[in-house]
């Protein structure tokens, strides 16, 4: 390697900008690209419900009970004669709006609290024992008690399946700034005065970025699932906002004459969890450089 | 391909060479600067020979290695072209299965870093057992032990019996390095090969390690192909030397005519460019109150337990009293643990001194609160060892320059006309604001670096190990700039380092620094000509290539530099 001069600098390859590299990222897996657009169409159906669909989901109609799929009712009905088609579509709206809250309030708690304990030496011991204590508990039990005590709306639901997550959470972020934080360059900001909060923020708040995302997918998953899971056991939503769980839970008792009310939210809650879940896994592939198997050009 | 038309720089013998590689080419993967990591290159190893492969980061040295061992990594290096001889067998393109017969039996390998390449679960002795049952799996389990043990004491371990049941993280670096040897000893290969070995030991253990192979091949009949990039230990050890540049030999002959008459301008500019002690620095006059006084410092690091008797303590830094002049390059020196770092961390605010006091203009500094210990801040800069981390590979270098006097409440303008004026002075170009740390090399980051400490216009610069992570004449290129920094802005510079060719260069006076205490302290010529403790001479005494030679052929270390001449005879210490 001639020694260049001091004052030149290497080529200046300008990389493409970082947009261009997640699209080339996506076309370039096929996992992550075939789950991203069973996300988008899923997400789509259920954002366009009300236009999609022609019956009010719960609008009884006691003269077409249990009817298989037609033309009238697409994916038959269920033992009120309402149209399952809305039934779930609705349902899967409610899950997927409450696994975004949930994840964006346990991401956003946890990151604050794993940012603190990292960060702040003083209180790393306090706030993990408490996110030990909170690990303790169940999830669905401490979620079951909540609807119990709070009523089943949305916010008790969210709040009641974020908490569960947000140790996990924090334990994630915890680790990234311990380790980062000894990096020279935190060092380096640190002694030319920056103020903590600032240090926080510029140098070590980035790097966390990269596994929450990836955990954020994992904790939309499980929010679904447990949404799904409360419904089933009837500590849902009251019955007239159908949720997948609920659905199910409601066709089981005729399941022998009506099999399609079980199977079809049960199928949309399996595809949903599939997509969400391969497109966590697709994407931490490709944000985590130890588990990534391709090298960087 | 014709071999009758290489030349042919080994001794008059009839048997094969135990190495013998021809116009080897590997292939690197399209798209980067050049085509071939190792481009045309031939040269043999002989038994019982050293060999040195020396070169820069990016010669290709350690990928020749990777090569012969059948290492390469898949997919990214293809060897194109050429042959590899192992005893004046063929095996270059052995399989899978050959290679990993011949790995450890007929060739072995030695490398950098120790504490990873021994597995941390497993006791020492039952590593170097584990190569016997690989290739010798007739050997009943006494003969292991027995052959254990002499391998052990071969590599002058000491109490051979008890060390074979102790764990990696047990030992001390150059105590694993020595596992190390005797794991490749193990089955009497032909030919060891050794990436580094020394690098990452301290100055002393790389001695004894060096005695050590230099020693052993006599023994064993082996050869070493031995790759670094320190010129001071091949003329240590080296009985040929291979100079590499961008993949290629530039220039290969018996080690004393390299190091005597380099023929080629490369090896001239890197043995030019070799850290020399020629104190340049002049003493100062000691006029003035110092800028930074140190009075008995301590740092203590205390285990917790809940009884008193089972908490331990160590002493990171023991009572270290120093001054540092106005415009003074002071150097720390030590070897690891000697507690040099932890001064500076201490100095710079990063952790925090047990007992003792520092003064800054003669105010102390423990007691400075809120605004003040905010402004020592700006009087205090550090430059870290390692290029690649000290930036935020996240934001642009001007931004990472502009923070520390925006912190300050400098108002743009001014901070950019410095940034201009810094950038100058380090010799970078001002395009450098708008780019990212990973578009620069690791020695135009060091610059930065220094840069980025200069632009709180500091009174003090603490650089620890800043010029350890660089090739030879980077160094050299880094250590002018500091000079010319220190010369222009009269900066003190406190400069720790484990390498006392560098700190005999750059330093004004010089500590030198054993388990947290100061042992020596006395300005650069006097620690270097005259030491007084006798930790000092060893250390002296091991610097690589300092020891008089084999041959006589080689030079004293340390020339007097512009002063008297001739008192160069009087650095050997007696032993």
């Amino acid at each position: 390697m001639p020694p260049s001069s001091p004052a030149t600098l290497l080529p200046a390859a300008r990389p493409p900008s970082r947009l261009r590299q997640a699209i080339a990222a996506v076309i370039h897996d096929p996992v992550m690209l075939g789950s991203l657009l069973l996300l988008v169409l899923l997400v789509a159906l259920t954002a366009g419900a009300p236009w999609l669909t022609a019956h009010d989901p719960a609008a009884l109609a006691p003269r077409a009970r249990l009817q298989p799929s037609s033309d009238t009712y697409w994916l038959g009905t269920d033992s009120l004669g309402r149209d399952l088609l809305s039934r779930v579509l609705y349902g899967g709206r409610l899950s997927i709006t409450l696994a975004a809250l949930v994840s964006a309030i346990a991401i956003v708690a946890g990151l604050c609290i794993g940012l603190a304990a990292g960060y702040v030496r003083r209180l790393d011991a306090p706030i993990m024992r408490l996110m030990d204590g909170i690990m303790a508990i169940p999830g669905l039990l401490l979620a079951v008690a909540m609807v119990a005590l709070g009523g089943a709306n949305i916010a008790t639901m969210v709040i009641a399946i974020s908490i569960p997550e947000i140790p996990r959470v924090a334990r994630l972020a915890r680790s990234v700034v311990l380790s980062v934080r000894e990096e020279p360059y935190v060092e380096a900001s640190v002694g030319s005065g920056t103020p903590a909060l600032k240090v926080l923020w510029r140098h070590i708040l980035p790097s966390t970025i990269n596994p929450l995302v990836v955990q954020a997918t994992f904790i939309c998953a499980a929010a679904i699932l447990t949404e799904a899971v409360l419904g089933f056991l009837g500590l849902g939503f009251p019955p007239e906002i159908p949720s997948l769980g609920s659905i199910i839970a409601e066709g089981r008792p005729f399941f022998q004459r009506a099999p399609w009310i079980v199977l079809y939210p049960g199928v949309f809650l399996a595809l949903l969890i599939l997509a969400v879940n391969m497109f966590g896994d697709a994407l931490r592939d490709r944000l985590d450089p130890r588990l990534s198997r391709k090298t960087k050009g | 391909m014709n071999p009758a038309f290489r030349p042919q720089a080994a001794p008059a013998s009839c048997a094969p060479p135990i190495l013998d590689i021809r116009n080897l080419k590997v292939r690197l993967p399209g798209g980067g600067d050049r085509r071939y990591a190792v481009d045309d290159v031939s040269f043999t190893v002989h038994a019982r020979e050293i060999v040195c492969i020396v070169g820069e980061s990016g010669s290709g040295k350690s990928v020749t290695s990777s090569a012969v061992m059948g290492l390469l990594p898949k997919g990214t290096l293809t060897l194109e072209s050429g042959q590899i001889l192992l005893a004046g067998r063929d095996i270059t393109h052995a399989g899978r299965d050959a290679l990993q017969k011949l790995r450890g039996n007929r060739m072995a390998m030695i490398f950098q870093e120790p504490m990873t390449a021994l597995n941390p679960l497993m006791r020492v002795g039952d590593q170097i057992a584990e190569v016997f049952e690989f290739h010798a799996k007739d050997l009943g389990r006494e003969e292991v032990a027995s052959r254990v043990l002499a391998l052990l004491s071969d590599v002058r371990l000491p109490h051979p019996e008890k060390l074979r049941h102790a764990y990696p993280h047990q030992l001390s670096g150059g105590q694993r390095q020595r596992v190390m040897i005797a794991m490749a000893l193990a089955m009497e290969p032909g030919l060891i090969i050794a990436d580094e070995p020394t690098t990452a030991l301290d100055v002393t253990s790389q001695a004894q390690v060096l005695r050590l192979l230099n020693e052993l091949r006599g023994r064993h009949d082996n050869g070493v192909l031995f790759i670094t990039h320190d010129f001071d230990v091949v003329a240590e050890i080296a009985d040929r030397v291979v100079v590499m540049q961008a993949g290629r030999i530039v220039e290969q002959g018996q080690a004393a005519d390299v190091l005597e008459n380099p023929r080629h301008p490369y090896t001239q500019r890197l043995l030019a460019a070799r850290p020399r002690g020629d104190f340049r620095a002049k003493a100062l006059d000691p006029a003035g109150a110092p800028a930074l006084e140190v009075r008995d410092l301590a740092l203590r690091f205390e285990t917790r337990s809940l009884f008193r008797s089972r908490r331990r303590s160590v002493d990171a830094l023991g009572g270290v009293s120093l001054q540092l002049a106005r415009g003074e390059t002071l150097g720390i020196v030590g070897e690891s643990g000697s507690g040099k770092t932890t001064l500076g961390r201490c100095l710079a605010r990063f952790a925090v001194p047990t007992a003792g006091e520092m003064l800054i203009d003669g105010q102390p500094v423990g007691r400075l609160s809120g605004q003040e210990a905010r402004a020592y801040r700006k009087r205090v800069q550090m430059v870290f060892q390692d290029p690649f981390r000290s930036f935020n590979p996240r934001r642009k270098i001007g931004r990472t320059l502009a923070e520390g006097p925006m912190n300050f409440g400098a108002d743009a303008r001014q901070v950019h006309a410095r940034m201009a004026e810094m950038l100058e002075l380090v010799s970078m170009d001002r395009s450098a604001l708008e780019r990212y740390p990973h578009e620069f090399s690791g020695g135009q980051r060091q610059r930065l670096s220094i840069a980025r400490a200069l632009m709180m216009e500091p009174e003090i610069l603490i650089a620890d190990e800043a010029v350890s992570a660089l090739d030879v004449s980077v160094q050299a290129q880094i250590l002018d700039l500091l000079e010319s920094v220190r010369d222009r802005l009269g900066v003190s510079i406190l400069f720790i380092t484990h390498d006392l060719r560098v700190a005999a260069r750059l330093c004004h006076r010089i500590a030198v620094m054993q388990r947290g205490k100061v042992v020596e302290i006395g300005t650069a010529r006097d620690v270097f000509l005259q030491p007084s403790s006798d930790y000092t001479r060893e250390l002296i005494a091991s610097i690589p290539g300092h020891a008089p030679a084999r041959d006589g052929a080689k030079k004293a270390f340390f020339q007097s530099g512009s002063g008297a001449a001739g008192d160069a005879g009087e650095v050997r210490p007696a032993r």
